[in-house]
C-alpha cells in the first residue's frame, strides 16, 4: 500500500497504535468541540497534558514531531506576544496552548493510525450518507484514485521538467504548468477509460 | 469526436483524482515563507484556482475537496511536508476551506463568461474574485477564530499576501489558456451547439 511509504504514519505496537481508529478520532472530536468551551489556564494545561501524554505512549520521536509542528510553533510565538500584550498572560496562555493541544492530539491520531484505517472509518461514517444520495462505494474508490494519483503526477512533473531542459527553455511558470495540466488530463482520460471498461459507467 | 467520453462518471472521477494529485505536485514547488514559514505562500492556492478554471465548479471543487481528504488522511502533501488533521486544528483551516469555496467561485465565473473559448479578461477576473476575495472572506475570519484575533488584525495579517495572490492569479489565468487551447473539449459549448450539454443515454 502506497500509504505506508507515503503517508505520516509511524508503524508501532502501543496502545494508541491497536486502538480502534473510529475511537481515536472520536476523541479527537470530542477535544474539538470541547476546546471551544475552554476559556481557564486549568483545562488548558489538562488538554496539553493529555496532548504531550498521547505523544509518549504512542514513542513518536520528537524530530518528527518537531517538524510537523515547526510553522505552528513560530506562530504560536507571535501570537503569545500578541495576546500577552493586547489581554494578559492568562488570555494568551488559554489561546496558545488550546491551540497547541489540539494540532498535537490531531497529531499524533495522524502518526499513530494507518491511512487505510482512516479511510475505513470516512467509509463507514459516510455510510447513512447513501440516503441522501451519496455513493459511498464511490468515495472509497475516489480515496484510493486519489492516494495513487500523487506520485503519477509528480511523476509527469519531472518528465515535464527534464523535457525543459533538453531543450534548454529557461524555466517559466506556464512553460512548465502547461504541458504538465495537460498531460494530467490526458492521464486521466486513460484513468477513465480503464475505469469505464471495468463497468464502473454501468 | 467522442462527446461520450466528456460526460461519464468514471472520466469525472478519474479528473478529480488526477487533479488531487495536481495539487499535491504544486506543494512541491519551493515556497516563499515569510514569518518563519507560519503561513507559506505556495503554489498551492494558484492550484486551486487552476481547478476551478480548468475543471469548472463541480469537479474543480471536488478535486480539492478530495486532496484536502488525502491531507486530513495523513499524507504530507501541504507545501513544506505538512499534512494530518493537525493543520486542520491550526489557524489556517479557513484558508483550506478557502480554496474549495474559491475554486467552485472560479469554475462558476469562468463557465459562465468563457463558452467555447477561453479568454484571459474575464477568466482573470473569475481567479480575482474566487482566489482572492472569496479566499480571504473565508481565511480570515478563520485566522480570528483559531488565534482569537479581531477581524481587523487578522485581515491586516492577510494584507501581506494580497500581492502574491494577485500574481498567482495573473499566472492561472495564462496557464488556464494554454491548458484550454492544447486540450479543447473541457469548456461549455458556444450557445449554437448547447446539444452536446445533454447526458448519453
Amino acid at each position: 500500500m502506497s500509504g505506508s511509504t507515503l503517508g505520516l504514519y509511524r508503524p508501532g505496537t502501543t496502545v494508541l497504535h491497536r486502538l480502534p481508529a473510529g475511537v481515536k478520532l472520536g476523541g479527537l472530536l470530542a477535544a474539538g468541540v470541547g476546546s471551544i468551551w475552554t476559556r481557564d489556564p486549568l483545562t488548558t494545561s489538562a488538554l496539553l497534558a493529555v496532548g504531550v501524554t498521547g505523544l509518549a505512549v504512542a514513542r513518536v520521536p520528537a524530530g518528527v514531531v518537531l517538524r510537523q509542528l515547526r510553522p505552528l510553533l513560530v506562530l504560536a510565538a507571535v501570537l503569545a506576544i500578541f495576546h500577552v500584550v493586547v489581554s494578559g498572560p492568562e488570555r494568551a496562555y488559554v489561546v496558545v496552548g488550546v491551540l497547541l493541544a489540539l494540532v498535537l492530539l490531531a497529531t499524533v491520531v495522524t502518526l499513530t493510525t494507518r491511512t487505510t484505517a482512516l479511510v475505513d472509518v470516512v467509509v463507514r461514517v459516510a455510510g447513512p450518507l447513501r440516503h441522501v444520495g451519496l455513493d459511498v462505494e464511490r468515495l472509497g474508490l475516489l480515496l484510493a484514485l486519489g492516494v495513487r494519483s500523487v506520485p503519477v503526477v509528480i511523476g509527469l512533473a519531472e518528465e515535464v521538467r527534464d523535457a525543459q531542459r533538453a531543450r534548454g527553455l529557461a524555466a517559466s511558470p506556464t512553460a512548465f504548468a502547461v504541458p504538465l495540466v495537460v498531460r494530467s488530463l490526458r492521464h486521466a482520460d486513460r484513468v477513465g477509460e480503464a475505469l469505464a471498461a471495468r463497468g464502473l459507467d454501468d | 469526436m467522442r462527446p461520450d467520453r466528456r460526460r461519464s462518471r468514471s472520466r469525472d472521477l478519474a479528473l478529480i483524482a488526477t487533479f488531487a494529485g495536481l495539487m499535491a505536485a504544486l506543494g512541491l514547488v519551493p515556497a516563499l515563507a515569510p514569518f518563519g514559514g507560519a503561513v507559506p505562500i505556495t503554489a498551492q492556492s494558484m492550484g486551486a484556482m487552476l481547478a476551478g478554471a480548468v475543471l469548472g465548479p463541480r469537479l474543480g471543487a471536488a478535486s480539492i475537496t478530495l486532496f484536502l481528504g488525502l491531507v486530513a488522511l495523513g499524507l504530507p502533501l501541504l507545501a513544506g511536508g505538512r499534512g494530518g488533521l493537525g493543520v486542520f486544528a491550526g489557524p489556517s483551516v479557513g484558508y483550506l476551506v478557502g480554496w474549495v469555496v474559491g475554486a467552485f467561485v472560479v469554475g462558476l465565473l469562468t463557465w459562465a463568461t468563457c463558452r467555447g473559448r477561453y479568454r484571459l479578461a474575464p477568466g482573470l477576473l473569475a481567479n480575482l474574485v474566487g482566489g482572492i476575495v472569496v479566499l480571504y472572506l473565508i481565511g480570515i475570519p478563520g485566522v480570528a477564530w483559531r488565534a482569537d484575533l479581531s477581524l481587523t488584525a487578522a485581515a491586516t495579517g492577510a494584507l501581506t499576501f494580497i500581492p502574491g495572490d494577485v500574481v498567482k492569479a495573473v499566472l492561472a489565468a495564462l496557464i488556464a489558456r494554454g491548458v484550454h487551447a492544447a486540450y479543447p473539449g473541457l469548456l461549455p459549448r458556444a450557445r449554437e451547439t448547447r446539444v452536446k450539454e445533454q447526458t448519453p443515454a
